[in-house]
Parts: structure tokens; sequence; C-alpha cells
């Protein structure tokens, strides 16, 4: 974070409009390269999650499947919390 | 194996600069004694011809050429002033339909035959005309601005490049706003490189310039220094050629109290 950022935080400023652009970016990116879009991701996170939970107990209400991208490689990331039995 | 540099000028977007970039780099390029070519794969709307002021000498196209009606010499047009430059069309506005990845190989091999330099202005869009001007391309040169459509194209050219194994693909980023950027309301130069994962070649200003040369025909590097454009194309064909040339900073632009401001309230804090 930036003193910019921080102080554009306490007076409830808008953030800069570059900031937004380059996290659009990132998104729209990630789907393009994988050339999956939201709809896809989403039914395939619910196979995931069945697929897994046959497995181990997953806390439904953390999960969180995304794709990420960094120099031009796009990871699925799925990251499912599993429930203490204990 | 030809020596000569065969090198596509693309974006994806439309109009952020593609013929403007091939014209002023193909003035230095010959300028620093280069032979090249510019060729015009974007013939179905051409422009090349009048930001380099040559639309009243184009007879022959690389179509006559193919056909053999005409020589290769005569389907040139050299520049006056520049004469180690010359301008090919590939095609006549007129049809639309006979350019073929081939035909375009064909041609191709042609100049490099003559030439140290063929550059290639792309046809926007990443349909049949992009693929048919990237068929003989070595290496590509990607021109974006910092903007998300023009930065979101510029990812799916680049990917069609990768699987053509054209390489090196280097940015260009062009109509750069540095008041803009640094008041964080522009991407900066950071994040399209960092986003694109390209080297950058260089960065053209915004530059009411450009708009003057294209006015009279004159590209801004026919004349010496100058426009803050006319420096950066210059300096991109420079690098293009080896040089070790330093990108110029954007903010660097931007000196005194409030410029230091600026940079205080983008200091890192946690
Ligand atoms: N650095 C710049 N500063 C100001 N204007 C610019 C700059 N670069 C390009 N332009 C202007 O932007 C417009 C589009 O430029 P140009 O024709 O080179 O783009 P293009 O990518 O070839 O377009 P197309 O996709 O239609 O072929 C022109 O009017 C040109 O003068
Ligand atoms: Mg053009």
């Amino acid at each position: 974070m930036t003193l910019q950022d921080l102080i554009d935080k306490v007076l409830g400023r808008q953030t800069a409009s570059a900031d937004t652009a380059r996290q659009r970016l990132q998104l729209v990116l990630a789907h393009d390269r994988s050339d999956l879009n939201p709809e896809l991701l989403e039914q395939m996170r619910k196979e995931i999650l069945e697929v897994v939970s046959r497995y181990v107990e997953i806390d439904l209400s953390e999960t969180d499947v995304s794709l990420e991208t960094e120099d031009r490689v796009t990871a699925l990331v799925a990251n499912l919390p599993i429930r203490r039995t204990l | 194996m030809s020596t000569t540099r065969t090198i596509l000028i693309c974006s994806g977007k439309g109009g952020v600069g593609k013929t403007t970039t091939t014209a002023n780099l193909g003035i230095s390029l010959a300028r620093s004694g280069a032979s090249t070519v510019v060729l015009d794969a974007d013939f179905g709307l051409r422009n090349l011809d009048l930001l380099l002021g040559l639309e009243n000498r184009i007879v022959y196209t690389a179509q006559e050429v193919l056909a053999e009606t005409c020589r290769l010499e005569q389907a040139l047009v050299k520049h006056k002033q520049e004469p180690n430059l010359s301008l090919l069309p590939a095609g006549n506005p007129r049809m639309l339909e006979w350019l073929t990845p081939k035909d375009m190989q064909a041609i191709v091999a042609l100049l490099e035959e003559r030439f140290d330099y063929v550059l290639i202005d792309c046809p926007a869009g990443i349909e049949d005309g992009f693929k048919n001007a990237a068929a003989a391309a070595r290496e590509a040169l990607v021109i974006t601005t910092p903007e998300v459509a023009a930065v979101r194209d510029a990812d799916r050219v680049i990917g069609l490049l990768n699987t053509q194994g054209i390489s090196p693909v280097q940015l260009v980023l062009n109509r750069v706003r540095p008041k803009m950027m640094s008041s964080q309301e522009m991407l900066s130069v950071d994040d399209v490189t960092d986003i694109l994962a390209l080297p950058l070649l260089g960065l053209v200003f915004e530059d009411e310039q450009v708009i003057v040369s294209t006015n009279r025909g004159e590209p801004l590097t026919l004349s010496d220094g100058g426009s803050p454009a006319a420096r950066a194309y210059s300096n991109i064909a420079g690098r293009l050629q080896g040089e070790d040339i330093p990108l110029m900073d954007p903010a660097k632009l931007r000196r005194g109290l409030r410029a230091k401001m600026r940079e205080l309230m983008q200091t890192k804090i946690f």
C-alpha cells in the first residue's frame, strides 16, 4: 500500500482508475488465456468440490476456485479448507 | 538463409498506431543506412502510402508482381528524400480476396533477397487479414496503448504469435500521457509490460506532431531531433538494430515540487 492509497482509504475516496484497470485486465486475461468463461469455471468448481468431498469434509463456505495469471502462465488455483473432524 | 529482419507490426485493436510506427521506423532504419521496405498488408484500407506521402506514386502492387505482369522493381515505390526506403502495397483495395499466406510468403521471399529490413504493416483484428500478414514474419512488434481494450487485444495477438513460433516479440507502448500516468489515471508502463510479459522496445508519448506529420505525408523521423515522438521512434529503430539506448521515464518528465509530492505519495508504506 502506498501513502496515497492510505489517504484515499481514510478519506473514503475512489481508488485511482489505473488500479481498477489493472485488476480488471488481470481477471479478463486469465479468462481469455484459458478460454474459460465464468460459467464453465463455476461448473468446474462444483465438480471439483464433488470429487474432493468424497474423500474429505470441506468447509463449503470457505472454498475458492479461481484463475490466476502471471508471466503469461495461467493457473487454476483451488483453495479448499478441510474441516477438522476432531 | 537470409539475414533479413522481417518484422510484423501488429496490435489486434485498430487505430493504436501500427501504420504510424511502420512509417517512422521505416524512415529511421533507412536513414541509418539499412535498405528497408515497408509492405502494406492492410491493403483493403491502405494508409501507409498516405503517411509516407507516396499516395500518388503507386502503380503496381505485389499482386501484379506475383502474377508476373510487372517486375518487382516496377512495383516498389522509392521514397524521394530517403531512397533507402521503398514501399510495396500488398494488394489493391478493389481486390480483397487474392492474398493467401502462400502469396505473402512468396512476396516476402522476393523482398528478403534485396532488403535488410522488411516491415509488414498488419491490418487490425485477428482474422484472415492478420493471419496472412503474419504468414511470412520472423519477428514482431506489438503496438498497444495503455488502455484496457488495447492491452486485452494485444494479449490475444501475442498468444497467436507465440503459437506461430514468431520470435522475438517486442512491445511498443504508444500514446503515453505522462501526466495521467503520474496521477494514476492511466495504466503505468510497468503495469502493461507486467501484464503482457513482453520486453519493451520503446514508448511513444501522445504527441500532436504525429497528426501534423500525417497531414503533410512526412513522417516525424524524416527530420532530425524535433518532437518527443520523433525521438521515440528513432530510439526504437536504434534499439531494433541492437543499440543500447535507455528508455524514457515518463515520471522524469515531470519535475518540480508537484512531482516530488507525487513521488512521496507513491512510496510504499507497508
Ligand atoms: N503517439 C501519438 N500521438 C498522437 N496521435 C497518434 C499517436 N500515434 C498514433 N496517433 C494517431 O492515431 C491514429 C491511428 O494511428 P495509425 O493509423 O497509425 O493506427 P493503426 O493501428 O495503423 O490503425 P488501423 O488499425 O486503422 O490500421 C492516427 O490518427 C494517428 O495520427
Ligand atoms: Mg494502419
